[in-house]
């Protein structure tokens, strides 16, 4: 067996060492969806609704990760908040954060590099919402937090999903930033992404290779599968409206 | 007593008006463009004027000169838009009840079961706005803004998107409202003789300017 895997070596049940990187790619990629969640919330809202000075400057920033070579993004993050970085620093000193070579720093990267997807699909959304309805929750006496609360973002429910599942599954895959941010240590930052390349680098990784490769198709798939029913059920909403 | 004087300029149009009524409606007529919406998205807060005063019952709403500008949300008006603006995603219920817990508890508050009832949506509460017939929505738009404890209710053509027995049943909705609950309403509408039957103050806008006035509270109530 010179080229590829044999079949049998590929229905082997995942070694330790895979499931360690498995388990830790769905926790970096659900911990860094969720913790971006309301810094994404916030900034859609603040590009959709509202008009300040440095409102291009922010959307740019937002946007860099997404057009930047991943290893730059990571390289930042490595200056930033690794521990002699000033966030970084100030993260371990105030909270006792650590997160250059831990699995924080691989949910880090993680968040960074889907947060312009997040913020992107939330934004579109938010700017469907009628801002007469959310006129007319004012004159009912609703402050501005209370009105994005009970009108804004139920209404906007679908892109912020769909914002969520982009993030999950752009974290899932990502590579670049979390390998230069925090390496590629198993049963620590090793990933899905960073165990699968360790693989290919190895005399007789190919089997392996390729069940994390299935491994990493199924999760893309299953979150596709997720934002169609959620998007044939808000379709379904918005015929009966 | 309501009070309003407003200047406010846009784009070609200028508004130009002053109208005050001392009885218990007062209505806005006009064709279509003449400015009656804007005046009450100025009463609401919505628009804000290049110089102007709203006074509701004693309370400033907006003084330009003394640099005065309630925001929406605490000047207390009950808006019945014309385009209704129910929140589609929330049943009749918890529509008639959004703005309630805003409302200031110290107050005397409108009945829920005697506003639910007179205006007939004891049958609605656990429906969808978007399953509901025009007058229905134009009576939860009414019920809405009535249960938010308003100082004031403002409507804006209430009857225009209704066939006329529909109109016929909404109007006396809004006549039982106007004197069951001692709360002033300001109406607009393109059909004078709707406004006569209701309100005891008329203004009659045109391009933006007051061409008529009636009433001046020459009566009170109707």
């Amino acid at each position: 067996m010179e080229q590829g895997a044999s079949l049998s070596a590929i229905l082997a049940p995942f070694t330790p060492q895979e499931w360690t990187a498995i388990l830790l790619s769905l926790k970096v990629a659900t911990v860094g969806t969720l913790v971006s969640l309301p810094f994404g919330l916030a900034v859609a809202y603040l590009l959709a609704r509202r008009s300040f000075p440095g409102k291009t400057l922010l959307n740019g920033i937002v946007h860099l990760p997404l057009v930047m070579p991943p290893v730059v993004t990571g390289w930042l993050l490595l200056l930033g908040f690794g521990r002699q970085g000033p966030f970084g620093h100030a993260f371990e000193a105030c909270c006792g954060l650590v997160f250059s070579f831990r699995w924080t720093g691989a949910a880090l990267a993680a968040a960074v590099m889907g947060f312009p997807l997040m913020v992107r699909a939330i934004r579109l959304s938010i700017e469907t919402v009628d801002t007469k309805l959310e006129q007319a929750a004012k004159t009912l006496g609703a402050p501005s937090p209370l009105v994005f609360a009970t009108i804004t973002a139920p209404l906007a429910l679908p892109g912020i999903v769909a914002g969520m599942i982009l993030a999950f599954a752009r974290a899932i895959g990502e590579f670049g930033a979390t390998i230069t941010f925090v390496a590629n240590i198993p049963g620590e930052t090793q990933t899905i992404a960073t165990a699968l390349y360790s693989a290919t680098q190895i005399p007789g990784g190919e089997a392996g290779a390729a069940r994390l490769t299935i491994v990493a198709i199924l999760i893309a798939f299953a979150a596709l599968v997720v934002a169609e029913i959620l998007a044939a059920r808000v379709s379904r909403a918005a015929m009966d409206q | 007593m309501i009070e309003i004087d407003a200047f406010h300029r846009q784009g070609d149009f200028t508004l130009q008006a002053n109208v005050r009524a001392k009885g218990r409606a007062l209505a806005l007529c006009g064709a279509s463009g003449a400015g009656k919406t804007t005046l009450l998205n100025i009463v609401a807060g919505l628009v804000r004027p290049q110089a102007g005063r709203v006074e509701v019952n004693g309370v400033t709403l907006l003084d330009t000169k003394l640099g005065i500008d309630l925001a929406p949300r605490r000047r207390r008006v009950g808006y019945v838009f014309q385009e209704l603006r129910l929140f589609p995603h929330l049943k009749v219920e918890r529509n008639l009840l959004y703005g309630r817990r805003f409302a200031p508890k110290a107050t005397p508050s409108v009945d829920f079961d005697q506003a639910v009832d007179l205006l007939g949506l004891r049958g609605l509460l656990t429906r969808w706005p978007a399953r509901l017939s025009g007058g229905e929505k134009q009576r939860v738009a009414i019920g809405r803004a009535l249960l938010a404890n308003p100082q004031i209710l403002l409507m804006d053509e209430p009857l225009a998107a209704l066939d006329d027995a529909r109109r016929m049943e909404i109007l006396s909705y809004i006549e039982k409202l106007r004197d069951a609950f001692a709360i002033p309403i300001v109406f607009v509408s393109h059909r004078l003789s709707e406004v006569e039957r209701l309100a005891s103050d008329i203004a009659v806008l045109d391009h933006g300017k007051v061409a008529e006035r009636r009433g001046g509270g020459r009566a009170n109530g109707s």
